[in-house]
């Protein structure tokens, strides 16, 4: 087989399932009597036409970023995280407490502090699903599911209780959430006007840190030993529970300083919906970025960039945001189908035989001409 | 009831060709067989058989030839159109479903019994005790698959290939994974139904060959390279036709070697995956420098040996001395750091991590020793430098050390594993089936290391089921039959015939 | 007394639509695919079942017969969804567990945009309204408790004595156990493997489009974005604690929806305790279910989650 086929049935298949995609989601707006066209071109031009959209792409992608570099980390040591919502929740409420509690510790002290107690709380979150996997093999599918029910549900309790906004109660309106946190938490917003804060510089150190932890380090051969190859990496003398437990704790662990800097950078307050439809599209995002720390920040920047162009699409062509929820979906049943097309050699030489038949009979209709 | 279809007097095969990504598994094929006749289709493991026979049943379809019944062309689609014409198969690894009853494995291919709303299992039944009165096969129709011994699952995969109305058998390997004695009773029945059926068997048995077939095709690397009378062929004919050329495989005949034991089994007990005994108080002690070679049919505890001397399995009680300390229950980690080597059965999935290239492969063992870490960050100059000499060292052909192990060959994979275990300098190794399905260049080199190994004082279990690998390198043979070691014996008094006997289970084979 | 007869007859149909949903997933798993998608079909189905109703059927003659028209168009399509999940999982063979997720948002995500579209706020319909029995429901006690319900649930608990016969007791079903258990053999004998799981995903696809339906159209009454909260995970998850079983499936739906109803009915007692650990109670108790269930080898479907080909050999 020529390299130069092999190269161009990739490309072929690739750009085979992008106008899939794209047409998958066509239907959907059809069916909604929506301009297709239009709709695309908003999602995907309109955010990007002024320095507010841009920052406010970028806003988005740290949190997936973040997310995206935990659920890689799992991923590649054989656990699929689909609880990202529920660790934020419990990042979040970690951060806050800390937040509230010592209001008065300067900022240099008190950030990295509540950041990493936003770590431990999604830590904890992910040990839970880490465990009962290694331990007791419980689907890690089904529990990080069910935990997301259970975060978001402590998350109500703690907005309404123990933490809500003293000035709620006086003033009656019963919104769930914390008070204004001490502005010692706030990360910068380094480009006046807008929301853009320090914690994208978080990100990318952190996308740095993964890559390092994964290729550089034999923590992370370990994980991705087990994650390749579980009887291999057993037989291997490695020990792959422990293993399993530590990628999802370092995975809950991620998703809570998601959560935390949603709160410190974005919203400085906790309220109710910060983490909503996170934890699926950091899914959509790791595999779309390759499961590598490289592909993941570009990959963070486009879904940011759709998930603020859904937001627009109601406001300027009628299509309700959830059309994004849509989209990931699709992405990711033509992402994992397409992996397997492109991983499939007999295929590939199935495709290339019949390419070679075409050929040979057109060679053959020019000789007889 | 009528069992069989309409006859098959003749079936011709015709330059069957078929291709997979990369093989050539059939390479111009042509064979023919007529009524009554049996042909053992003899070959090396990857020779091709297995996928020839496949074709014939309509599960793969060949790139070009075609096959003939009764001079008329044929076109399998699917193992039903096979069926309908008689023929059936009898897979090496059997294809039955263990969650449900000898009945309804058989009722899933008995498309007779298949009413729209309802599964007519006594007409199964009727079908299966037709089958049993003609035959004298008898089976249990309500017993589970999993309930079943090896034989007995045999013995439903050929009533079932009966009752579906076979008149022309396949049979892939068929006494693989039977004790000798099973062999012959296997044998003893095939000849009786070869009155009426025309059978294929494929083997590397030669012994087997001599005693069923009329005629004989030999596989080499996807082509035929002989056919003819089995009468007009001696044994040794037929293994020089089969490998290609003399096969001289190294033989240890260094004096046997006086150090001290170094692995020491007392009293093992060992449950297996379905929680019964896999290991009933074994015992047994290898020494430095010494070969034992581990002689028995597939199943009766090999694989659960070497998973409790690795710490991979449970040790209900006894102990495990190495180097005079026991390791029963230790973690992997601790049996690897211990010094021990392992060279596991399944190369692919338990030998290498298959997606992980050749270099990550080699130290998979070590990424926390010093050579090849220092502060948890791994060293990949060093790495890289020992990768390249050690495939070089064990001539692993592959473009580079970047390549994914799993996209080698099996010969070149066991070379990958064992560069890693040996590379480690072990003090024991353990080798299981190290040159099963591997071509006889691979397999010698692969004999060769481990005989240079044993020189060099290293005690080595070796697990197989070829009785002319063990017989050939071992100091010592020890028989392994339901768990127990039936005997050990220096590997000069380990005659085939012997060791035959004791691993079908007779202990006392003095007299014999 | 009553109380306890409260939390009962409240339990039966709140199970109905775990009870529809795990049969089909676990037809599912039976024939080797495990479709984490099912909450998403549930989506789609709620979606549908009412849209009928609600658009076409108001204002018309017999409006009952909408619904009916509802919970059919909402199988149907669940069928076309599992079909199409079958394409990515059966013929492209991608693994099932990200693929599911897919699934899951693509259902969800869909409903709620066809939602905002077609029906908007918050509407309601008049639904599906209970049948008693005439005569068996005056019985005390168990007449309230099994014969004063929405019809759907009769037929829910009927499927549960049919999902058995045509597990066990047809060809349809020894294929559908063959193929998930050892597919090589089932191939060997002649069964198309692929065939019989895209069957299974149709079926399963269908009852998940109607446990859907059930919701907007018998319990809910209504469509939101939350209306599945979750039901289709527990779904999956009671395939397991089942052990792929038709009778121990219905228990464990029934086990579900009477701590559900238990939830609800220690709200109404309008006790001081925050009603969150209520409602967390049955998502919880789904992970401890599953923390000590029988792990079973002997009866489960060996090849779940294993795609078929034919030519690699395993």
């Amino acid at each position: 087989m020529t390299k130069r086929f092999k190269t161009g049935y990739r490309i072929g298949v690739i750009l085979l399932a992008i106008i899939i995609t794209m047409l998958l989601g066509a239907v959907i707006l059809w069916a909604i009597g929506a301009d297709v066209f239009k709709t695309y071109m908003v999602i995907l031009t309109e955010p990007l036409k002024n320095k507010i959209g841009v920052t406010e792409v970028l806003l988005r992608m740290v949190p997936l970023t973040i997310i995206a570099l935990g659920i890689t980390v799992a991923y590649r040591s054989g656990i699929i995280n689909i609880g990202a919502e529920g660790q934020m929740a419990m990042g979040i409420l970690a951060t806050t407490a800390i937040a509230l509690a010592f209001p008065n510790l300067p900022s240099g002290v008190l950030i990295p502090f509540a950041i990493l107690a936003g770590m431990v709380g999604g830590a904890a979150w992910g040990f839970i699903p880490g465990f009962l996997k290694a331990k007791l093999e419980v689907s890690e599918l089904l529990s990080t599911v069910m935990l997301n029910y259970i975060a978001a549900q402590l998350y109500t309790f703690f907005l309404r209780g123990p933490m809500l906004d003293p000035a709620e109660l006086t003033m009656g309106s019963g919104t769930p959430q914390s008070m204004r946190l001490t502005r010692n938490l706030d990360l910068t917003r380094f480009i006046p006007g807008t929301r853009i804060h320090s914690g994208l510089f978080i990100a990318i150190g952190l996308a740095v840190l993964i890559f390092l932890l994964l290729w550089k380090t034999s923590y992370g051969y370990k994980m991705r030993a087990a994650g390749a190859s579980e009887r291999a990496a057993r037989y291997g003398g490695i020990n792959v529970p422990k293993y399993l437990i530590i990628a999802m704790m370092i995975s809950g662990g991620f998703a809570g300083i998601a959560g935390s800097i949603e709160i410190a950078g974005v919203h400085r307050r906790a309220i109710e919906g910060v983490t909503s439809g996170y934890g699926f599209s950091g899914i959509v995002v790791a595999l779309f970025g390759g499961l590598h720390p490289a592909g993941i920040l570009p990959a963070a920047f486009f879904f940011g960039l759709l998930i603020y162009g859904a937001d627009m699409t109601q406001r300027l062509v009628g299509v309700p945001a959830n059309m994004v929820q849509v989209l990931q979906g699709i992405i990711i049943l033509v992402i994992v189908a397409t992996k397997m097309v492109l991983a499939n050699p007999y295929l590939m030489q199935r495709v290339e035989s019949k390419f070679a038949a075409i050929a040979a009979k057109r060679s053959n209709l020019e000789v007889q001409a | 009831m009528e069992l069989t279809t309409k006859a098959i007097d003749s079936l011709r095969i015709e330059h069957i060709t078929k291709r997979f990504p990369g093989v050539l598994a059939c390479d111009d094929i042509s064979l023919d067989i007529g009524k009554g006749e049996v042909l053992a289709l003899v070959g090396e493991n990857g020779a091709g058989k297995t996928t020839l026979m496949n074709v014939l049943m309509g599960l793969y379809h060949p790139d070009e030839g075609r096959i003939l019944i009764n001079g008329e062309e044929v076109n399998f689609r699917s193992p039903n159109d096979a069926f309908a014409y008689g023929i059936g198969m009898v897979h090496q690894q059997y294809m039955l479903v263990p969650n449900m009853t000898v009945l309804e494995n058989i009722a899933l291919g008995f498309k007779q019994a298949w009413k729209p709303w309802k599964l007519d299992l006594n007409m199964v039944r009727d079908r299966i005790d037709a089958v049993a009165r003609q035959y004298g096969l008898a089976v249990d129709p309500d017993a589970f698959i999993w309930q079943l011994s090896v034989g007995e699952q045999q013995r439903v995969e050929l009533v079932k290939t009966l009752c579906l109305g076979a008149r022309f058998l396949i049979l892939d390997e068929p006494t693989s994974a039977l004790t000798p004695q099973e062999t012959d009773d296997l044998i003893a029945l095939l000849k009786r139904m070869s009155g009426e059926l025309s059978i294929i068997f494929i083997s590397h048995k030669l012994q087997e060959v001599k005693d069923l077939s009329s005629k004989v095709a030999i596989l080499r690397h996807g082509r035929v390279v002989f056919q003819g009378n089995t009468i007009d062929h001696s044994s040794s004919d037929i293994a020089a036709l089969m490998t290609g050329h003399e096969v001289v495989l190294p033989h240890n005949d260094a004096p046997a070697c006086t150090m001290g034991p170094m692995l020491q089994l007392r009293n093992l007990k060992v449950r297996s995956d379905r929680g019964f005994l896999a290991l009933d108080d074994l015992s047994l002690y290898i020494c430095k420098g010494e070969i034992v070679g581990l002689a028995g049919v597939s199943g009766n505890g090999q694989r659960e040996l070497a998973e409790a001397i690795n710490g991979l399995r449970k040790v209900e009680s006894g102990q495990i001395l190495f180097d005079g300390k026991d390791i029963a229950n230790c973690s992997p980690v601790q049996v690897i750091q211990a010094g021990m080597g392992y060279i596991p059965e399944e190369r692919n999935t338990e030998g290498i991590v298959p997606s992980f290239s050749m270099k990550e492969n080699f130290i998979l063992k070590d990424t926390d020793s010093e050579k090849y870490s220092s502060h948890s960050f791994l060293k990949n100059k060093v790495v890289d430098v020992e990768a390249e000499q050690l495939r070089q060292q064990f001539d692993i052909r592959s473009p580079n050390i970047e390549v994914a192990a799993g996209s080698l060959s099996g010969g070149n994979i066991q070379k990958v594993i064992l560069a890693r275990e040996i590379s480690r300098s072990p003090k024991f190794l353990i080798a299981v089936y190290p040159t099963r399905g591997l071509d006889m260049g691979a397999a010698e080199f692969i004999h060769k290391q481990l005989l240079q190994k044993r020189n060099e004082g290293v005690g080595i279990l070796l697990i197989s089921e070829e009785l002319e690998e063990i017989t050939n390198l071992s100091d010592q043979v020890a028989v392994i039959f339901k768990g127990k070691i039936q005997k050990v014996l220096p590997s000069s008094e380990a005659s085939r015939r012997r060791l035959g006997i004791l691993m079908a289970g007779v202990k006392d084979d003095e007299e014999i | 007394m009553t109380f306890i007869v409260n939390i009962l007859s409240l339990g039966i149909p709140f199970s109905v639509a775990l009870l529809i949903a795990s049969l089909g997933e676990m037809f599912n798993q039976r024939s080797g695919i495990f479709n984490l998608g099912c909450e998403g079909m549930m989506a789609m189905g709620a979606f549908l079942g009412m849209l009928v109703p609600y658009t076409i059927g108001q204002g018309a003659d017999v409006p009952g017969i909408y619904n009916y028209l509802g919970l059919l168009l909402a199988s149907g399509v669940g069928a076309l969804l599992g079909l199409f999940f079958g394409l990515v999982v059966v013929t492209f063979r991608a693994p099932q567990g990200i693929a599911g997720i897919g699934m899951q948002m693509f259902g969800v995500g869909t409903a709620g945009t066809l939602f905002r579209h077609f029906i908007g706020g918050t509407q309601s319909v008049p639904g599906i309204n209970t049948a008693p029995i005439p005569g068996l429901s005056k019985i005390p006690i168990l007449g309230t408790l099994f014969f004063n319900h929405n019809p759907m649930v009769y037929v829910a608990f009927l499927f549960v004595p049919i999902a058995w016969y045509i597990l066990f007791k047809t060809p349809w079903g020894l294929r559908v156990r063959a193929v998930g258990t050892h597919p090589r053999a089932a191939d060997s004998i002649g069964i198309q493997v692929n065939k019989v799981r895209f069957q299974a995903l149709a079926v399963g696809g269908a009852l998940a489009g109607l446990a859907g339906a059930y919701l907007s159209l018998c319990q809910v009454k209504m469509f939101s974005d939350e209306i599945i909260a979750g039901r289709g995970f527990i779904a999956v998850a009671l395939v397991y604690f089942g052990h792929w079983h038709p009778v121990k499936i219905m228990a464990g739906a029934l086990l579900f929806a009477l701590a559900q109803a238990l939830q609800l009915a220690i709200q109404g007692l309008g006790i001081d305790f925050p009603y969150e650990f209520l409602v967390m109670l049955p998502y919880a108790l789904v992970i401890v279910v599953l923390a000590f269930s029988r792990k079973s080898q002997k009866t489960g479907p060996s090849a779940l989650g294993k795609p078929f080909n034919r030519e690699i050999r395993t």
